[in-house]
C-alpha cells in the first residue's frame, strides 16, 4: 500500500467523523499556537535587541573605570582614573576610528510646563561618529562648544517629543537641573526598550557637563570620565586593538598587577543578550510545548477508541490481505494527518495572535512579535513528532491484532 | 486435475488457560482445482476452525497445509496475509463490507494491498459481473442484502484468487437473493474454473454443489459426491416464471 493510499484512507477515516477528529485536533491547535505565539513574543524581543545593537554597529569598544576595593569592599566602576587625556591617547591607536569620551548622569530637563526625566551624557563632537548618533534637526555638539564650555543641548527625539510635541525646540532655552541651556539639535529616534533607549538621552558638551551638571572628578591634572567608546575599523581586529588599549592605559596609569580599566566589546554585549533572549524563548516555547504533549495524549486518547470501534474493519481488511505494516501505517497516518491538520490551524491561529498582540505597550515598552521560518518548522515538525510519537502505540496495537479475533469482535 | 488444497493429520488444539480444547482431530482432506464443495456439520463441530485454517486466517497445532504447491502451514502472520490476499477470496456471512465505503472502493482494497495497477477497471468489471454496474458508487447501508453480498464476491475475486472461501454466505439472505448468490457461485466455477469453498449448515444450499463433506467433532464423518447439483439459475428462472415478474430488488 502507498503513502497516497493511506493519506486517502486516513482522510476518509477523519472525515467521518468530523466533531471527534476537530476535538482532538483542538488539542493540537491549541499547542502549537500557545507555542508560535511564546516563540514570537521571544524572537520579537530578540530582534529589537539585536537590531538596535547593530544599528550602533558592533565595531565598538566601552572603556570603563575599572572596580576598586574600599576598606575591604568592592566598588563596581568606581575607579576614579579614566581621563580625556587617555581617550587623546587612545585616539592614536591603530585600527581605531574614531575615540568619544563621555561623562554621564541623571537630571530633569524642563520647557514651559513640560517636564521629562533622562540621561545627561557630556560628550565629545567625536561621541556621533563613534556611536552612529546623527541629528535629525539642527546640530550636534561642536569642538567650538566644547571648547567654550557651552550652555547648549542637544536633545533625544523622546525627550524632545515630551517637551515640544511637534514644535521645532531649535533656539529654545531648556532648564536642565535648574540650568538654562539653548537646544542646538535634535537626535533621529532610534527606538529601543528600556535601558537601551537612547531617545529618552540629552547630549552637553563634555566640559559642560563636568563643571555644571554632573561634577567631574580630576586625576592627575585631566578629566575624569565615565566611558570611553572606541569605534574600531572591524570586529577582526578586536583582540589586538583590546590588547593595545589595555597597553597603553597600564603605561599611562602606570598599574602593573591590578588593572583600573575594563573593556567590553559591543559583541559581548550581543553574544550575552542573544544568549539571554535565547534562553527566554526557550523557557516561553517549552511551557507552550507542554500543551502540544496534552493535545499528543488526546490524539492517543481518540486512536486508541478509533482502535478498538474499528477492530471489525480491521479484522477485515486484514482478511482480504492487509499486512500489520499496511495496517500500522494506516493507524499512523491518521494520527499524523491529525496532528498535522492541527498544527497548520494552529499554526494560522498562533500567526495571527502574534500579529495582534504586536504592538501592545507593556509598561514602558513595547511588545515585538516575529513568527520566523524557524518556529513556524519547529512547531509542524513538533506537533508531526507527537502524532508520530502518541500514534504509535494505538497503531501498533491495531496491526498486531488476529485476524479472527478482529472479525469476531462485536 | 491438480490439488488445490491438501490437507494432511491436520489438528488444531485451543488452549483456555489451563484446559486444552481440540476443535479439529486430525483432518486429511484434498480438494481439486475447479470443484465446488460443501463443508457442513453442526455448530462446534469444528467446520469454521477448518475454514479458518484453509483461509489462512489460523496455523493448524500440528500436520500439514499446502495451498497451491505451497506449504502454508508455518508461515507468519505477514507471509499468511499475503496468501489471502493473492489465492484466497473470503464471503462472510455477514458481508463484512467497509461501512461508509463506496462499492467501488470495496472491491479496489484487495488491490491496493497487492499495489496491483488498473484498479478501477478491473473492479468495475468484476462489479459487473456479478450484476452491480449500476452500483458502484453506493455505499452499504445504500445496497439490499444481497447486493452487499454480491460486493463481496466481487471483492473475493478481482485478485483472481484460487480458490473462493464462503463462510454461511447465504444465511442473512432471503431465499431468492440466497439462490442469486448460489448461481454466481455456480457460475464462476463453471466458466471461470474457481475453487469454491462453502461453509454452511443448510442442507439446500449445500445440494447446490458436487461434493459434500460432513464434520462431527472434529473428524470428516461423510466425504459423497453429489450425483445431481441443483441448477441456482435454473430455479431462478423457475422462481420468477412463477412469481409477478418483480426480477430486481426494491433500491
Amino acid at each position: 500500500m502507498n503513502l497516497i493510499e493511506s493519506v486517502r484512507i486516513a482522510l476518509r477515516s477523519v472525515s467521518a467523523n468530523k466533531l471527534r477528529s476537530g476535538l482532538t485536533m483542538l488539542g493540537i491547535i491549541i499547542g502549537v499556537m500557545a507555542v508560535i505565539t511564546m516563540l514570537s513574543i521571544g524572537r520579537g524581543m530578540q530582534t529589537t535587541v539585536t537590531a538596535q545593537i547593530n544599528s550602533i554597529g558592533t565595531n565598538l569598544l566601552f572603556v570603563r573605570p575599572g572596580n576598586t576595593q574600599q576598606g575591604g569592599v568592592r566598588q563596581q566602576e568606581s575607579a576614579a582614573t579614566l581621563t580625556r587625556e587617555d581617550a587623546n591617547a587612545l585616539a592614536t591607536l591603530p585600527n581605531v576610528t574614531s575615540v568619544a569620551p563621555e561623562i554621564d548622569g541623571f537630571g530633569q530637563v524642563a520647557y514651559m510646563g513640560n517636564n521629562a526625566v533622562g540621561r545627561i551624557l557630556g560628550v565629545t563632537p567625536e561621541y556621533q561618529y563613534a556611536m552612529n548618533a546623527n541629528v535629525a534637526s539642527g546640530e550636534f555638539v561642536s569642538a567650538a562648544n566644547v571648547q567654550a564650555r557651552a550652555a547648549v543641548v542637544v536633545l533625544g527625539a523622546g525627550i524632545a517629543q515630551t517637551l515640544f510635541d511637534t514644535a521645532d525646540p531649535i533656539g529654545s532655552n531648556v532648564r536642565i537641573n535648574g540650568q538654562n541651556f539653548r537646544v542646538i539639535g535634535v537626535m533621529e529616534p532610534k527606538g529601543g526598550t528600556g535601558f537601551m533607549n537612547t531617545d529618552t538621552q540629552i547630549y552637553v558638551p563634555i566640559t559642560t557637563a563636568g563643571s555644571r551638571l554632573v561634577g567631574a572628578a580630576r586625576f592627575r591634572g585631566g578629566d575624569v570620565v565615565s566611558t570611553v567608546n572606541v569605534r574600531i575599523t572591524d570586529t577582526s581586529v578586536q583582540d589586538s586593538v583590546v590588547q593595545d588599549i589595555s597597553d597603553v592605559l597600564r603605561e599611562r596609569h602606570r598599574t602593573q598587577f591590578q588593572d583600573d580599566f575594563t573593556i567590553q566589546s559591543q559583541q559581548d554585549i550581543l553574544n550575552t543578550l542573544t544568549q539571554i533572549t535565547d534562553a527566554f524563548t526557550i523557557f516561553l516555547g517549552g511551557i507552550a510545548g507542554i500543551s502540544l504533549i496534552v493535545g499528543g495524549i488526546g490524539i492517543m486518547n481518540i486512536m486508541l477508541v478509533s482502535v478498538t470501534e474499528r477492530t471489525r474493519e480491521i479484522g477485515i481488511r486484514k482478511a482480504i490481505g492487509a499486512r500489520r505494516r499496511d495496517i500500522l501505517i494506516q493507524f499512523l497516518t491518521e494520527a499524523m494527518i491529525l496532528s498535522l491538520f492541527g498544527g497548520l490551524i494552529g499554526l494560522l491561529f498562533g500567526a495571527a495572535i502574534a500579529r495582534m498582540i504586536s504592538g501592545i505597550q507593556m509598561g514602558n515598552t513595547t511588545l515585538q512579535t516575529v513568527v520566523d521560518l524557524d518556529a513556524v518548522l519547529l512547531a509542524i515538525s513538533f506537533s508531526l513528532g507527537v502524532g508520530l510519537f502518541f500514534g504509535i502505540y494505538p497503531a501498533n496495537r491495531a496491526a498486531t491484532l488476529h485476524p479472527i479475533d478482529a472479525l469476531r469482535y462485536e | 486435475m491438480s490439488a488445490v488444497i491438501e490437507i494432511k493429520e491436520v489438528k488444531k488444539i485451543y488452549k483456555m488457560g489451563d484446559v486444552e480444547v481440540p476443535a479439529l482431530n486430525g483432518i486429511s482432506l484434498q480438494v481439486e482445482s475447479g470443484e465446488i464443495v460443501a463443508i457442513t456439520g453442526p455448530s462446534g463441530s469444528g467446520k469454521s476452525t477448518l475454514m479458518n485454517i484453509i483461509g489462512c486466517l489460523d496455523t493448524p497445532t500440528s500436520g500439514t497445509y499446502i495451498l497451491d504447491g505451497v506449504d502454508v502451514s508455518k508461515l507468519s502472520d505477514d507471509q499468511q496475509a499475503v496468501i489471502r490476499n493473492k489465492k484466497i477470496g473470503f464471503v462472510f456471512q455477514t458481508f463484512n463490507l467497509l461501512p461508509r465505503t463506496r462499492a467501488l472502493d470495496q472491491v479496489e482494497l484487495p488491490m491496493v494491498y497487492a499495489g496491483a495497477p488498473d484498479r478501477k477497471q478491473r473492479a468495475l468489471a468484476a462489479l459487473e459481473s456479478v450484476g452491480l454496474a449500476d452500483r458502484v458508487h453506493h455505499r452499504p447501508n445504500e445496497l439490499s442484502g444481497g447486493q452487499q453480498q454480491r460486493v463481496a464476491i466481487a471483492r473475493a475475486l478481482v485478485n483472481d484468487p484460487s480458490i473462493i472461501l464462503a463462510d454461511e454466505p447465504t444465511g442473512n439472505l432471503d431465499s431468492k437473493a440466497g439462490r442469486e448468490v448460489m448461481s454466481i457461485f455456480q457460475r464462476l466455477n463453471r466458466e471461470r474454473g474457481i475453487t469454491v469453498i462453502l461453509v454452511t449448515h443448510e442442507p439446500a444450499i449445500a445440494a447446490h454443489t458436487r461434493r459434500i463433506i460432513h464434520i462431527r467433532d472434529g473428524f470428516i464423518v461423510d466425504d459423497e459426491p453429489v450425483a445431481k447439483p441443483k441448477d441456482a439459475e435454473a430455479e431462478f428462472s423457475l422462481y420468477n416464471n412463477n412469481s409477478t415478474g418483480d426480477r430486481h430488488e426494491s433500491h
